[in-house]
């Protein structure tokens, strides 16, 4: 056991934190993707090095070598500073990777760079209102007609699709062939005639997702990733960037201490609600779990870093951390009493309002980017070694 | 950077699973539950050979002078195969306690005979770890203890270390004239707990322990080392539950098939598995005396109590009728995990202690 990343790593800690102190005043606060600070910001951080460290010069990246507890340590010194990284989003975090390994050449160099600067917004069209946990079965369809493929069908949980400059996006270009062999992955910009977006407002009462419809959109031919037929392949290597991600525990630490902060100044008939003995025990449970979700990521980046063998642990991440952001958010609710029913423009509202908020909101993510139920198929099945259901219908 | 075991420590771990593959396990649980024994004597002089009652004592009293966290990866090794065996109190504990707080003369007459595995050490701290019942209080008068202690553990044992009204340590001798044993049955048949009574009993006071640090340290210990326990037993009966639900068919496919039963085996694992990352760090805290090592040392007891619960229900129900019947013997794991949550502090309990020490409240 050795908890310490050595003098070297010391040495580029310090490095990155009197970066930020130097420079926090250039960093966006709020601006958005698209204001001229925050993409000034973008260009700085991948000139140092803070972000997109490890993607090719010529593509826009930094070029750097990779190296696992450098990335950590940079997001840890950002997150405790409070200070905005690297730009995210489904572009930079999904497509980026995605195309790194799948993309040909061309595709590297006209799409990779302006999505690092935020100048290329993207969107991902994967499920549809009939192809949720089952996404293979998709029927959002493309034809080849000439040199463009016509695509028509719809897509929902599209998020930011209402800003997005473009999509990546699975259709059917194979009717014929079983279902996870006929489909494909496009890529096609937002702008294109045939296009339509409907926000879907949700219980949190954002619209954070839409409704995306296609009719007769024309896409040149070449604005596909990977072979006809091979889309799958193609999104599954970019789910898997996403479930990871789904759950961090270290953020989940910044919620768990608003939570103790709250219940040590918020007062019922003039006693701390920490000193109500059933709610400090709901907290404490949930202060374990999240030490144990912790000390869980901590081993994951270990495993990467000495190349052990730690699946099971990855694989609970998505589940575990959802819902026990879930229970956190709620505690929060329930302590509060009726004050924790009060949600919008009102007085007496604490934090916010973001233990409602997120209450709802973690619901939304228990669900998505694969079910809890989809995710205890994924253990079982992948990591416990247990046979998957028999296929009830004919299509494979 | 490493987050886990080392080499030597994953050494260790399969070295000890690979003896008690053949001399712990089921058949040997149950032949020491089914009663004639004071100490599965075979068993215990193979951990002696391996290293196990010295395994924290330094190595100029005869131990192996390793660290918590390999004392942790032992007790999830011994609780994995349900191995009848004194442990934490007579290897690490005691031990431990002696270390830190006995004299030097207390240190050389006592840790050499307990690295060997010549004399077995039970550790009498209930009432400070979980409350003083039934009318249980021991205290000192002129160097003599009286009343009397419940839920020793490691109880079969030639040397006690007990704790007094005011968190002081002693060592008393098993045969000290006005000492009474009284043998406690509990739901484990695989380790043994009792109850000492003391009627003026001569007993050596640990100088160090004066401050109640010593006690405290070894109820972290103590607690790190049940979790570990519970972690180990509750992977078995998970590993259990899977090759059981591929091997039992109903409705014509194996009951493993079934997504009822698959859910319920990845909620174990999904509980399982931080549970690792949770114990490891627990032990290595208090090796590296972080300000953090008390704390955790109650979430690990408490929590890995609670995934060890829902685990030994879990992998029983998987079972089905089987799994409650003594002819599988799957309660024996159900039960070694049932004891481990109570001693040393259940987890209400220990969740209070916990936001007490964080000054959570006064």
């Amino acid at each position: 056991m050795d908890l310490t990343y050595g003098a070297e790593y010391e040495t580029f800690r310090n490095e990155v934190r009197t970066f930020i102190e130097s420079h926090r005043n250039q960093a966006p606060d709020g601006q958005g993707m698209r204001a001229e600070k925050t993409r000034a910001w973008q260009k700085m951080l991948i000139e140092r090095g803070y972000t997109a460290r490890t993607i090719p010069r010529e593509y826009g990246g930094h070029g750097g070598e990779m190296d696992i507890l450098k990335s950590r340590i940079i997001a840890e010194e950002f997150a405790q500073a409070q200070v905005p990284g690297g730009l995210g989003g489904q572009g930079i975090s999904m497509l980026v990777p995605t195309l790194l390994e799948m993309g040909t050449e061309e595709q590297k160099r006209q799409f990779i760079a302006p999505t690092l600067r935020g100048e290329m917004i993207w969107c991902q069209g994967y499920s549809e209102p009939n192809a949720g946990s089952d996404l293979a079965s998709l029927r959002t369809n493309a034809v080849l007609d000439g040199d463009d493929w016509v695509v028509n069908g719809q897509k929902i949980w599209t998020s930011t699709a209402q800003y997005a400059d473009w999509i990546f996006c699975l259709v059917r270009t194979e009717p014929n062939a079983p279902k996870h062999q006929g489909i494909s992955f496009l890529l096609f910009s937002m702008k294109t005639p045939g296009i339509e977006v409907r926000p879907l407002k949700t219980m949190t009462g954002d619209a954070t997702f839409n409704e995306v419809f296609f009719t007769n959109v024309r896409v040149p031919k070449g604005q596909i990733v990977g072979r006809r037929g091979e889309g799958w392949l193609v999104a599954n290597s970019i789910l898997r960037h996403e479930r990871s991600s789904l759950g961090d525990p270290n953020i989940m630490l910044t919620r768990l201490n608003a939570l103790t902060e709250l219940m040590k100044t918020e007062t019922v008939d003039g006693s701390r609600l920490i000193d109500n003995p059933v709610y400090r025990e709901r907290l404490m449970k949930i202060q374990g779990e999240v030490t144990a979700m912790r000390l869980n990521d901590l081993r994951l980046l270990s495993a990467k870093l000495n190349n052990k063998n730690a699946n099971l642990a990855g694989m609970i991440v998505k589940l575990k951390g959802t819902e026990l952001r879930h229970d956190l958010e709620g505690l929060g609710v329930d302590v509060l009493g009726e004050i924790g029913a009060l949600y919008g423009e009102t007085p007496y509202l604490k934090d916010n309002g973001q233990f409602q908020y997120h209450y709802m909101f973690y619901l939304g993510l228990i669900i998505g980017g694969g079910t809890s139920q989809i995710q205890k198929n994924i253990i079982s099945e992948r990591g416990l070694g247990m046979p998957k259901e028999p296929k009830m219908s004919k299509e494979a | 950077m490493e987050f886990g075991l080392s080499e030597e420590q994953e050494s260790l771990r399969d070295t000890l699973t690979k003896f008690l593959a053949d001399h712990a396990g089921l058949p040997r649980a149950r032949r020491f539950a089914d009663g004639g024994e004071i100490r599965a004597q075979d068993l215990w002089k193979g951990l002696a050979e391996i290293g196990v009652p010295g395994l924290v004592i330094a190595e100029q009293h005869g131990g192996v002078g390793l660290t918590m966290l390999d004392a942790a990866t032992v007790a999830q090794t011994l609780g994995h195969a349900i191995a009848p065996a004194p442990y934490i109190a007579t290897a690490v504990m005691v031990p431990r306690a002696i270390a830190r707080a006995g004299t030097a003369q207390q240190q050389s007459e006592w840790l050499p005979r307990l690295a060997a595995g010549e004399i077995v050490a039970g550790a009498a701290v209930s009432e400070a770890a979980s409350g003083a019942r039934e009318g249980a209080k021991v205290t000192a008068r002129g160097g003599k203890l009286h009343g009397k202690t419940l839920f020793v553990v490691d109880y079969e044992a030639d040397l006690y270390l007990v704790a007094d009204d005011q968190r002081r340590l002693y060592l008393v001798d098993a045969a000290a004239k006005g000492l009474a044993r009284k043998a406690l049955s509990t739901i484990d048949a695989t380790r043994r707990v009792g109850e000492l009574s003391f009627d003026g009993v001569t007993a050596q006071l640990l100088p160090g322990s004066e401050d109640g640090a010593a006690l405290a340290d070894i109820l972290d210990v103590g607690r790190v080392l049940l979790a570990a326990d519970t972690l180990g037993a509750a992977q078995n009966m998970l590993d259990q539950a899977v090759a059981y639900s591929l091997t039992r068919v109903q409705f014509g496919r194996p009951i493993g098939s079934f997504q009822a039963v698959k859910h319920m085996c990845a909620e174990m694992a999904a509980g399982i598995e931080p549970c690792q990352s949770l114990v490891w760090y627990a032990a290595y805290a208090i090796d590296a005396t972080s300000d953090e090592a008390r704390v955790t040392a109650c979430h690990a007891k408490a929590h890995v109590a609670e995934v060890g619960k829902f685990v030994a229900k879990t992998s029983t129900e998987v079972h089905g009728g089987m799994g409650f019947t003594d002819l599988v013997g799957l309660h024996y794991w159900f039960k070694r995990i049932g004891l481990n949550r109570q001693l040393l502090g259940s987890p209400e309990r220990l969740r209070d202690e916990a936001a007490r020490l964080q000054a959570l409240i006064a």
